[in-house]
């Protein structure tokens, strides 16, 4: 199956929660310095729920794709359950083939949201 | 120019189904047969270690290492093989001025000067020295067409400069650098000029001592050798200034309880047992480069660079990063497409079987001065033909298909 399938497209051309929120609770950024993907993300919190996410990110297809579908997996979730979460979730949600080099790419947004939940009490 | 292809037996491959187009060449060549053979050769005739054995195979083995040497020296114009250290790397030799030389001649408020177009293997080390001997980097900035900013080197030169750091050819741009005016106006200060040959060894001729640098270091695998062979041409009076940088066996004259003696020359620096097979295998590439001649490679890496900048800049949606005039470049172009990552683009390229590199090149700084996130870059050598880039114009139709992005 091809990378680039239309879900993966219409993820990366028309991103899923894109943008900044206006009060967030938690504000964090992560980046992969060697290709120069980034991505800032916020999430609004209350009673132990996300209430909102936003992020702004720039770089490929790939990265960009999986913090969106991520996005859309985590929004109105107890963050009790999203500690749980595992990378397979995202090569679940992405569901084209990821090869080694673009590993890093496919989990960044993973990586900054775990950045996020850390910061949680 | 011709059957080159035959001679290189993983252009053979097929990869995702298609024959592989080898378009990564500024970032390591492939290898023809006759430096698989020598390399096979070697190990199953002549094994041995070097400069200790009295056996017949340490003979040849030390014989045949030796003459490489003499070969390299030629092969770029040194004055002879006293002149040439081998290392593992380009940036190995580079490091080696680093610690060998500028360590005991830089001191606080000396001044370095590096350009906008190095890889990191020529500006890391010198950040590095700066900021030991707290003394000041200076950098060249580039023009809007890609080109070094002689003016503003001029400029920067004063009689507190004492090493001028210069790459020869972007990996990025392909701009290439006048590295003989460089050197004469480095010279009228007092400055010694390191070069990194990385990106034009082999590909055109080179000559050192017309140059006129102090140092020069390039890599084997970019020009048809094995991977694991550098090389750092000094200046023959320089030679003696040096202090290893690397102590152990080899590299000693003579070795009392507390205290040794080195040898001199080329030999003071490679301590431990060197590469001797890859060594011994890059003379093969030495020969198969002179048979084929440096001139005719040159004219036909600026064949296919005019020929790839012609196709792609047919496309409004693709950028080049590329000096206008096709003389100040050669064999390697960059391009951005707005709206697709490079990783995507090399993704997409690599489905139709053509590699190219995409990202930063082991340049971010100038990525950066570029203005842009990162860019894909095709690069060329001798046995890519017109076409390979029709290969390359086909995939990025595909990735102008895929983005949905107008031609």
């Amino acid at each position: 199956m091809d990378i680039y399938s239309e879900t993966i497209l219409d993820h990366y051309q028309h991103p899923h929660h894109a943008g900044s929120l206006s009060n967030p609770t938690i504000k964090v950024a992560e980046d992969n310095p060697l290709c120069g993907d980034k991505i800032s993300l916020e999430l609004t919190i209350k009673n132990g729920v996300v209430a909102d996410i936003g992020f702004v990110g720039t770089g490929c297809a790939i990265s960009q794709a999986a913090m969106s579908l991520l996005a859309d997996e985590v929004n109105e979730k107890k963050i009790a359950s999203l500690k749980k979460l595992k990378p397979a979730k995202v090569y679940d949600l992405l569901h084209v083939p990821i090869s080694p080099g673009r590993v890093k790419c496919a989990l960044l947004g993973f990586a900054t949201l775990q950045k996020a939940l850390k910061l949680i009490k | 120019m011709k059957n080159i292809q035959k001679q290189f037996p993983i252009l053979k491959r097929k990869i995702n189904g298609k024959p592989l187009v080898y378009l990564d060449n500024a970032s390591t060549s492939q290898k023809p047969v006759v430096v698989l053979s020598a390399l096979q050769k070697f190990y199953t005739t002549s094994n041995a270690n070097i400069h200790r054995g009295i056996h017949t195979l340490s003979e040849e083995s030390t014989a045949q290492y030796e003459d490489v040497r003499k070969k390299v020296a030629k092969f770029i114009g040194a004055k002879n093989e006293e002149e040439i250290i081998f290392t593992k790397n380009c940036t190995e030799a580079i490091n080696c001025v680093s610690f060998s030389w500028a360590k005991s001649h830089i001191s606080k408020g000396d001044e370095i000067i590096v350009s906008a177009l190095e890889h990191h293997a020529n500006l890391v080390p010198w950040q590095e020295l700066a900021k030991e001997k707290d003394a000041i980097l200076k950098i060249i900035p580039i023009t809007s067409d890609y080109l070094l900013d002689i003016d503003a080197y001029e400029k920067l030169l004063s009689e507190k400069t004492k090493l001028v750091c210069i790459t020869a050819q972007s990996n990025v741009t392909g701009t290439i650098v006048p590295i003989k005016k460089i050197t004469t106006m480095a010279h009228v200060v007092g400055a010694k000029v390191l070069v990194d040959g990385a990106q034009v060894v082999g590909h055109s001729k080179v000559n050192v001592r017309d140059i006129d640098c102090d140092f020069f270091a390039f890599s084997a695998h970019k020009m048809l050798g094995p991977t694991g062979v550098g090389v750092l041409y000094v200046k023959q009076e320089l030679m003696s200034k040096m202090t290893p940088y690397m102590y152990g066996g080899d590299m000693v004259q003579s070795v009392q309880e507390q205290t040794a003696t080195y040898r001199t020359g080329p030999w003071k620096f490679e301590a431990g047992t060197p590469n001797i097979a890859d060594v011994i295998a890059f003379g093969a590439a030495i020969e198969y480069l002179n048979n084929i001649g440096l001139a005719a490679i040159a004219i036909h890496d600026r064949k296919l660079l005019t020929y790839a900048k012609k196709r792609f800049s047919a496309y409004s949606a693709v950028k080049l990063f590329s000096p206008s005039n096709i003389a100040n470049a050669s064999s390697v172009l960059s391009f951005a497409i707005t709206g697709v990552h490079p990783h995507d683009i090399a993704t997409i390229f690599n489905q139709e079987g053509v590699a190219i590199r995409s990202g930063l090149h082991c340049a971010e700084p100038l990525i950066g001065r570029l203005g842009v996130n990162a860019t894909a870059r095709m690069s060329f050598y001798l046995y890519n033909t017109t076409k390979d880039i029709d290969a390359a114009e086909k995939a990025l139709k595909k990735v102008l298909k895929i983005f949905k992005i107008k031609e």
